[in-house]
């Protein structure tokens, strides 16, 4: 063996066995030691000393042994300093790992939380195992994220119907709980109606209506776009339904949505009476109500008046053109709008046309009148919604301002929780500039309430003052451009 | 939600944060997850296993099947008459593997055991009988038995017999020999052999007489108090030995066996902290085989490692090991030991963590927690996170700095695969070379390739019970 050996026994002396080969690391480290064991004299450790070489006197395992192996004496004092100090060393830990970590799993957080449902927003492929923890801790989900396949929506709602819990989504943009917003959603009064939506916008184009005319809905429960076909068979809807009928809070409840698949309508209308509330459908098809004339049968229903829907701004004059171009955030809004231009104007252009219309091509340009859904799914993979992100709909307005053959641009903009902050703050410039180059008519339907934290006429105003035509009704808005585009005035 | 007009006061969000902000500017408490992609490459079996319609009740069965067990020290009896094992075969821990790529610990302790039998008369020309297949051997887990470190158990090794009154299951481990230079970190020196043959000779008769003057003896009952005491029943059992000791003392003075016997008898068991881990594993087997083949559970019920390979068993997967290479400890060593001289993960003993102690009780052991990486939070936070990966609490075995919760329970394949998170087990290390014993103690992890593997294998069955039945579920991990 090389070097000095240094050998001391500390009777009394105590520290557990992790602590010791800390303490024994540290020392080794230094310059000038060669080893270092800091041990209570076990047989073992005695044992261990001796194999390094160290001899160690007649002790007990009550005793510390201190063994420095030193490349020379002078090393005696800086080694012996730093047993002491690593022995006498504070081993408090750092206050950073002292916090709980966040849960990693949506059953964690439920468990952890006692919260009361969950909304899964996590990329589609991954949303089925994150709602189905939901449901097996009997809590409601909702899912906001859209491309979930189908088989496993069809797991989900089946589950779900089961256990008597809700699914909302997939693909659910909007849903209101006891006046809470998920998801895009607006804040309304609380009041009397409970709506079932399979469709995002439209649900909140009849919250804002019906705020309006002063009736509140305390609940909106969203069940996504294939609630009602085929294949789902509406068990989100007949499950909402019967959440709603439970609740003695709602007086009536109104059902939105895209026609259903004929054979689930039948079984969703005998299901809807059967209850003890009355069901009132506003489906959004040819020859069906517009959204607007549906919330002022829920508000007939209701024994309410009707108001004279808002509307903001001056009326704008023809400025040449023939075709009606219309940029929409709102997926069920671009719907209603196709529907109701169609009757007047013929075939519309659009990336999600109605049955039998003609498609749009990639730069959203066409011959024609056409209708742009920027929310679609399509148009938001791998980018922010349109109701968050409004780059692209902005590039499309000002083209679309600029074409001799744009006749007049329909807009939507969506107010709410969940959507951008400022909507008005990047549209009403886009406007205004677009009509300095070319003073094109240009409609807005503005879906939102006083009680959004954008504010209803704040954004409403800020868009007319910039010269556009704004209405609440998303059919008024587009009654309007249609009048416009075929030459009408006011 | 009962009644949808009123509003929720808390939600969970998983996904984009702007919606708990939008719920959190409604004045709504919001828990978020932090929630991140899966394990790459096991979305679609996730999702087939999230869906099968048998998992939820399965695992709760497993679960509560686990937890019901009450683990009875019955008898103490050798090896030859508990197991059946025969002259000439030979147990070890981890899943099953060949001479050819034994690790150096476990041909040490091999080679060890026969000497210890007289079938050679010295360790080392054992070697060719075992090469040749002359020796056989086999899991401990598929006798029902556990063994630490190599696991090494042979015909005449007394083993502590541990019984589930409710079902009267069995299970099996040895006596524990000690630290430093023994039999199951792979030394086989002759002082090894005599302080084997002093066990089976003494301490395992004494021992037998004992539990059996006493009765039996509640093991799940302490530990259910030392893990309240600072032990988390893995690397640091001090206070459950000494609680066995007590139970037995009386036995043992009264038991007409040489004074100098008994004092042996507790001058062993009393200096070696680790006697209980040889109780705490069998007692953890015998829960976690009350799970065993409950199909369409994700539950681990085995985690074991024999040098070479780290293999787990699965509920739902039958007795079907998936493996992948033992890893090296992060750990201290031993005198002039370092890291090179370690032998990969070795050992039956992670069923203490797959029972939910070990490095999942590691906040209530303080003392040792330096292990965990050298903080009391880390130690908190180590067993927390453990909780992210498991089924259930066990509520017998309640940390105190915990407000008294459960130990995180039931380790779930599909909840590893998501989270990420791999089990987080405590260890001993082995020397590399056969006959060297242990070099030093730290922490370590499973390959996480395993957990991939048992979650598609339990898609597999999934998918064949699916198209059987007909059931949708067949098409959920499209």
């Amino acid at each position: 063996m090389t070097g000095v050996a240094h050998v001391e026994l500390r009777p009394g002396a105590y520290a557990d066995s992790v602590t010791l080969l800390q303490v024994s690391r540290q020392v080794t480290a230094l310059p000038g030691v060669i080893a270092a064991q800091v041990v209570m004299a076990t047989p073992l450790n005695i044992e261990v000393l001796a194999s390094m070489g160290f001899q160690v006197p007649m002790t007990t395992p009550n005793d510390m042994v201190v063994a420095l192996r030193l490349a020379d004496e002078a090393a005696l004092p800086t080694a012996l300093a730093a047993v002491e100090s690593a022995l006498s060393a504070p081993r408090g830990g750092s206050d950073s790992t002292e916090r709980a970590a966040a849960p990693r799993t949506t059953r964690s957080a439920l468990a952890r939380s006692g919260a009361e449902l969950a909304l899964v927003s996590v990329p589609g492929q991954h949303a089925f195992v994150e709602a189905m923890d939901a449901l097996d801790t009997g809590h409601d989900v909702l899912i906001f994220s859209d491309n979930v396949p189908l088989e496993q929506e069809l797991i989900l709602k089946r589950t779900a119907a089961d256990r008597d819990l809700l699914v909302m989504g997939p693909d659910c943009g909007t849903a209101v709980v006891g006046g809470v917003g998920l998801g895009f959603a607006n804040t309304t009064r609380p009041g009397p109606v409970g709506l079932v939506a399979a469709s995002g916008t439209g649900c909140q184009q009849l919250l804002c209506l019906l705020d309006a005319a002063g009736v509140g809905v305390s609940a909106a429960l969203g069940v996504g776009g294939r609630d009602l076909g085929d294949e789902i068979g509406g068990l989100s809807t007949m499950a909402a339904l019967r959440r709603l009928d439970a609740d003695p809070a709602v007086e009536l409840i109104v059902v939105v949505s895209k026609p259903p698949a004929p054979n689930v309508a039948d079984t969703v209308r005998a299901f809807a009476d059967e209850l003890n509330t009355p069901v009132l459908l506003a489906l959004l098809a040819p020859g069906e109500a517009d959204l607007t004339v549906s919330a002022e049968a829920a508000l007939a229903a209701l024994g309410r008046p009707t108001p004279r829907w808002p509307r903001w701004g001056r009326p704008s004059a023809p400025a040449g053109g023939r075709y009606l171009r219309g940029l929409f955030a709102g997926g069920t809004l671009c719907d209603e709008a196709m529907l109701i231009a169609s009757e007047t104007l013929g075939p519309i252009h659009s990336n999600i046309p109605l049955e039998a219309g003609p498609a749009l091509d990639g730069a959203f340009t066409a011959e024609g009148h056409s209708m742009v859904d920027f929310g679609d799914d399509a148009l938001t993979r791998g980018r922010t919604h349109p109701m968050i992100d409004p780059t692209l709909r902005l590039e499309q307005l000002a083209k679309a301002a600029a074409d001799p053959e744009t006749a007049v641009v329909l807009l939507d903009v969506v107010l709410g929780h969940g959507a951008e902050p400022d909507p008005a703050g990047a549209l009403a410039p886009a406007i205004r500039s677009a009509r300095l180059r070319r003073e094109v008519p240009v409609v807005v339907a503005c879906v939102g309430t006083e009680s959004d934290p954008q504010g209803l006429h704040t954004q409403a105003g800020a868009l007319a003052e910039a010269g556009a035509e704004v209405y609440l009704s998303n059919a008024h808005a587009t009654r309007r451009a249609v009048e416009l585009a075929t030459g009408g005035a006011r | 939600m009962n009644r949808p007009t009123q509003a929720p006061s808390a939600v969970v969000t998983a996904g984009a944060e702007l919606f708990a902000t939008a719920l959190s500017d409604q004045a709504v408490s919001v828990s978020q997850v932090d929630w991140r992609p899966p394990v790459a490459g096991t979305e679609r079996d996730l999702a087939t296993v999230m869906a099968d319609p048998l998992r939820l009740a399965a695992n709760q069965r497993a679960a509560e099947a686990m937890l019901d067990v009450r683990a009875m020290l019955v008898d103490v009896v050798p090896a030859s008459k508990a197991l059946g094992l025969e002259r000439g075969h030979f147990l070890h821990a981890g899943p099953p593997i060949g001479w050819d790529r034994a690790s150096g610990p476990l041909r040490g302790a091999l080679l060890g055991a026969a000497a210890l039998e007289g079938i050679v008369p010295e360790p080392d020309e054992a070697a060719t009988l075992l090469e040749t297949g002359r020796l056989t051997f086999e899991p401990c887990h598929h006798r029902g038995a556990v063994g630490p470190m190599a696991g090494v158990v042979s015909p005449s090794m007394w083993m502590f017999v541990l019984e589930d009154p409710g079902s009267g299951r069995r299970t099996y481990c040895s006596l524990n020999e000690g630290l430093g230079k023994v039999l199951r970190y792979g030394a086989y020196a002759p002082d090894v052999l005599e302080r084997l043959r002093w066990m089976g000779n003494v301490l395992g008769p004494m021992l037998r007489d004992a539990v059996r003057a006493t009765g039996p003896i509640d093991i799940t009952g302490i530990l259910t108090q030392m893990v309240q005491m600072g032990d988390e029943a893995h690397n640091r059992n001090r206070a459950g030995t000494l609680m066995l000791l007590r139970d037995l003392a009386p036995a043992l003075v009264s038991s007409g066996h040489p004074g100098a016997d008994v004092a042996d008898v507790f001058r062993f068991v009393g200096g070696n902290d680790h006697f209980f881990l040889n109780l705490a594993m069998p007692a953890c087997k015998l829960a976690l085989d009350a799970a065993r083949g409950i199909e369409g559970s994700t539950m681990v019920v085995a985690m074991a490692r024999n040098g070479t390979d780290f293999g787990i068993q699965v509920a739902g997967t039958g007795d079907q090991w998936f493996t992948g290479p033992a890893q090296l400890a992060d750990g201290l060593f031993i005198g002039d030991f370092g890291p090179q001289d370690a032998n990969p993960d070795i050992g039956d003993s992670a069923i203490t963590e797959t029972a939910g102690l070990g490095g999942f009780a590691m906040a209530t052991a303080p003392p040792i927690v330096r292990f965990v990486g050298g903080s009391v939070p880390q130690a908190l936070a180590t067993t927390r996170l453990m909780y992210e990966i498991t089924l259930t609490e066990n509520p017998r075995w309640s940390i105190p700095i915990l407000e008294f919760r459960g130990t995180p329970t039931g380790i779930d394949v599909s909840l590893v695969c998501r989270t990420g998170i791999l089990p987080q087990i405590n260890t001993g290390m082995a020397g590399r070379q056969p006959g060297v014993g242990q070099v030093g103690a730290g922490l370590v992890k499973p390959p996480a390739e395993i957990f991939p593997a048992a979650l598609a294998a339990l898609a597999e069955r999934t998918r064949a019970r699916a198209s059987e039945s007909g059931m949708p579920a067949a098409r959920a991990g499209v």
